[in-house]
């Protein structure tokens, strides 16, 4: 179903204009065809990810990449260990938390060490809104950026675009809900920046106090009423929702914050009837989302959406690249 | 050493609203006559080719006493603010007066409360005898309103004015940006403009009930400048300043997370930007200070939100001024009002007009001359501008600290 949204390779720039940047730092960066190129690369690698026993490619053989971490994360480190290594490269993980960084290093110092050991590229994610950024301005390799404080997650925007128009044959002139903290969340703001640019009807569905001030300049409608937030949407896309805003400060309680946003069977029938739910994860089941519509096989994306991650850190890697590896076309 | 009589001839006299020819004559330190008839044997003659001769600027408001920057900019005077130390006992306040003499004057502003931490009264009587001239709250303002209300009828009993920090800290806590687009585009967690207008309203009704003179170091906002608006027109004894930063930019200068524009309080909306011009048009603003902050790398060169605040301001503050005059906002006598004469008057000092018996603190500026702001090559230690690039006009050519030719 999906092979009729790819576009001819004719229909983009020839070689590195396709897609012309060193680092991938933000989706306000992109413009939408350089998110279509990196879609369309993604779809090469959810095939060979699929095809099997020997899931290799080994075009980044004997580059190196520094997955370095200053913030706790799970799945999308390993999703980008594994695209890496899917890759051939020589992929090293970093942790902040067995770092010199707790030693108080600054964070300049940090990435000069790690421009210093010679990385073939970086990916990076941090505490701070701007953090990865501030790296990639002073090393020479390029720089992925895998979240930075409230400011983006570029990689999850353009896993979830891919997902979105596997499931639904395009990702153009759709209404597509985000619900929850939107206040804090750097995939919201990613998905927004993305979704837009692709030519959709993105609605934000908070309440007040987890919604961005001015947040309609993204040119995003905003909702407090989820039933009406994502009244015959295409899609509902959930965010999690953090344990520390739901003590007071934020939000009175977990099972006040259900009752009004949380995405049960019963809120969901206001969506199109073939809408599909989608939630970055990791979940909390029962918060603002229902195990039952988490766990439905028809409307649910969400392991298909880890499974898009992989493909999508693929592309991007292998894109970024190409100028290190001499790709004809990519100087 | 004596000093001998100075004649500064041939120059354009900033004593009224708009430069005019006249020349001016210095005895023993103090202004002794403009356009005088008579000049004193042995007069050392200063030729000033046509350059605007201005009060020496009293800047009011730094963090840091540091001289290159202030004499590059045509300062002669600066109030430090008590944040580093804090100032909060005698000692300390007679130790920071004496910092920078005889070529900079430095007037401390005494801590409102011991440690600036905003709960104990500080021995403000025994540091005006120590040579504090005001004092202030710092960085932050005086949450407890019992305690502020304390503060100002004490300080005004021994007749100094309280430099007031404005902003709510509830809603500015963990906030390092204005609520509005660019800090939501960021992802950088911002408070709304109205912080500030909350803290003014609190103070205001706290001087309405005390009859306490203020200063409002930084007013920044349309709703701000509105408040204090009405209550000069009430009579209340009511300043407030503002840096050029405030007038010049607005929160884009944010963008691409550029932590020398984050300052305290955080640059706001466009629109805000335009009020604050128009009350510098207005005479709603009466003080124009740099809030000279430099810092380095260290501080700076991190993550926006944690990087710490604050601007170098001393070396563009005269230049930033002349381009409001040139954009028709303010005349150059009201910019010299601005700069010196009125934090002067709060300051209780005699300085700070071109007048007879005023101390000799002058300053040659050539308003004309164009030149660029570069972060890397400043005279403050650290060059963290906002303005970095900025194309400017104008610049202190010689000074004059009572009488004494520093540059």
């Amino acid at each position: 179903m999906t092979s009729s949204t790819l576009r001819p390779a004719s229909d983009y720039p020839p070689g590195g204009d396709a897609f012309r940047h060193r680092h991938l730092i933000g989706i306000a960066q992109l413009t939408p065809w350089e998110i279509s190129y990196v879609l369309d690369a993604a779809e090469e690698w959810v095939d060979l990810n699929r095809s099997g026993a020997a899931k290799h490619d080994d075009r980044l053989a004997g580059l190196t990449i520094i997955n370095a971490f200053f913030e706790n994360s799970t799945r999308t480190l390993l999703s980008f260990e594994i695209a890496g290594k899917r890759l051939g490269a020589d992929v090293v993980n970093m942790h902040a938390a067995q770092s010199s960084v707790k030693k108080g290093e600054t964070l300049i110092d940090t990435a000069m060490t790690l421009n210093a050991m010679r990385a073939d590229a970086m990916v990076i994610r941090h505490g701070s809104s701007g953090a990865v950024q501030l790296i990639a301005d002073k090393v020479d390799c390029p720089v992925l950026n895998a979240g930075d404080g409230r400011h983006e997650h570029p990689t999850q925007a353009l896993l979830d675009a891919l997902t979105i128009r596997r499931r639904l044959g395009s990702v153009e002139g759709l209404t597509i809900a985000i619900c929850g903290d939107v206040l804090h969340s750097r995939v919201a703001r990613s998905n927004i920046l993305a979704l837009t640019l692709l030519g959709n009807e993105v609605r934000i569905v908070a309440p007040p106090t987890l919604t961005p001030p001015a947040i309609d300049r993204m040119h995003v409608t905003t909702f407090t009423d989820m039933d009406e937030g994502i009244r015959d949407a295409d899609v509902v896309m959930m965010l999690r929702l953090q344990n520390e805003r739901m003590d007071g400060a934020y939000l009175p309680s977990a099972r006040e914050y259900h009752a009004l946003y949380g995405l049960t069977e019963k809120r969901l029938e206001k969506a199109k009837p073939d809408a599909i739910v989608m939630h970055p994860g990791p979940m909390n089941r029962g918060v603002e989302i229902d195990s039952n519509v988490a766990d439905d096989p028809v409307r649910s994306t969400i392991t298909e959406q880890v499974e898009m991650g992989v493909a999508v850190r693929m592309a991007c890697l292998d894109i970024l690249t190409r100028r290190k590896r001499g790709v004809v076309g990519w100087n | 050493m004596e000093l001998k009589p100075l004649h500064i001839v041939n120059s354009q006299l900033i004593d009224g609203d708009t430069p005019r020819p006249g020349s001016l004559l210095v005895v023993d330190g103090r202004i002794a006559g403009i356009d005088p008839t008579e000049i004193p044997d042995g007069t050392e003659t200063v030729d000033a080719r046509g350059q605007w001769l201005a009060p020496g600027i009293i800047d009011l408001g730094v963090f840091a006493t540091d001289k290159p920057a202030f004499h590059f900019g045509g300062i002669t005077r600066a109030a430090l603010m008590p944040d580093n130390g804090p100032l909060d006992g005698a000692g300390l306040v007679e130790r920071a007066a004496k910092g920078g003499k005889p070529d900079l004057w430095v007037h401390p502003l005494a801590a409102a409360t011991k440690g600036l931490a905003g709960t104990e009264l500080a021995e403000i009587g025994l540091m005006k005898q120590a040579g504090a001239r005001a004092i202030a709250t710092g960085r932050a303002r005086i949450a407890d309103s019992g305690v502020m209300r304390r503060v100002l009828s004490y300080a005004a009993s021994l007749g100094l004015v309280t430099i007031i920090h404005t902003e709510d800290e509830g809603l500015t806590a963990g906030a390092v940006a204005t609520d509005g687009e660019m800090a939501t585009r960021l992802g950088l967690a911002s408070a709304p403009a109205i912080a500030e207008a909350i803290a003014i309203a609190r103070d205001l009704a706290l001087v309405e009930e005390t009859g306490a003179p203020v200063h409002f170091r930084q007013v920044t906002t349309a709703r701000g400048l509105d408040l204090i608006r009405e209550a000069k027109a009430k009579g209340l004894p009511v300043l407030c300043g503002i840096t050029p930063a405030h007038l010049l930019l607005s929160d884009t200068a944010i963008g691409d997370f550029r932590t020398f524009a984050r300052l305290s309080p955080p640059l706001r909306s466009d629109d805000d930007r335009h009020a604050c011009l128009a009350a510098i048009a207005d005479g709603t603003i009466d003080i124009l200070a740099s809030g000279h902050d430099p810092r380095g790398p260290e501080d700076k060169r991190l993550p926006f939100a944690e990087a710490l605040p604050g601007m170098a301001g001393a070396e563009t503050l005269l230049a930033l001024g002349l381009g409001l005059v040139r954009d028709g906002h303010i005349s150059p006598g009201r910019l010299f009002e601005l700069l010196a004469a009125t934090p002067a008057c709060l300051l209780g000092v005699d300085a700070g007009k071109l007048a007879v018996g005023k101390e000799a603190d002058l300053i040659l500026v050539d308003e004309g001359t164009p030149w660029q702001v570069d972060a890397k090559k400043m005279a403050a230690w650290a060059g963290n501008t906002p303005f970095d690039g900025m194309p400017v006009q104008g610049r202190a050519t010689m000074m004059w600290k009572g009488g004494l030719r520093i540059r």
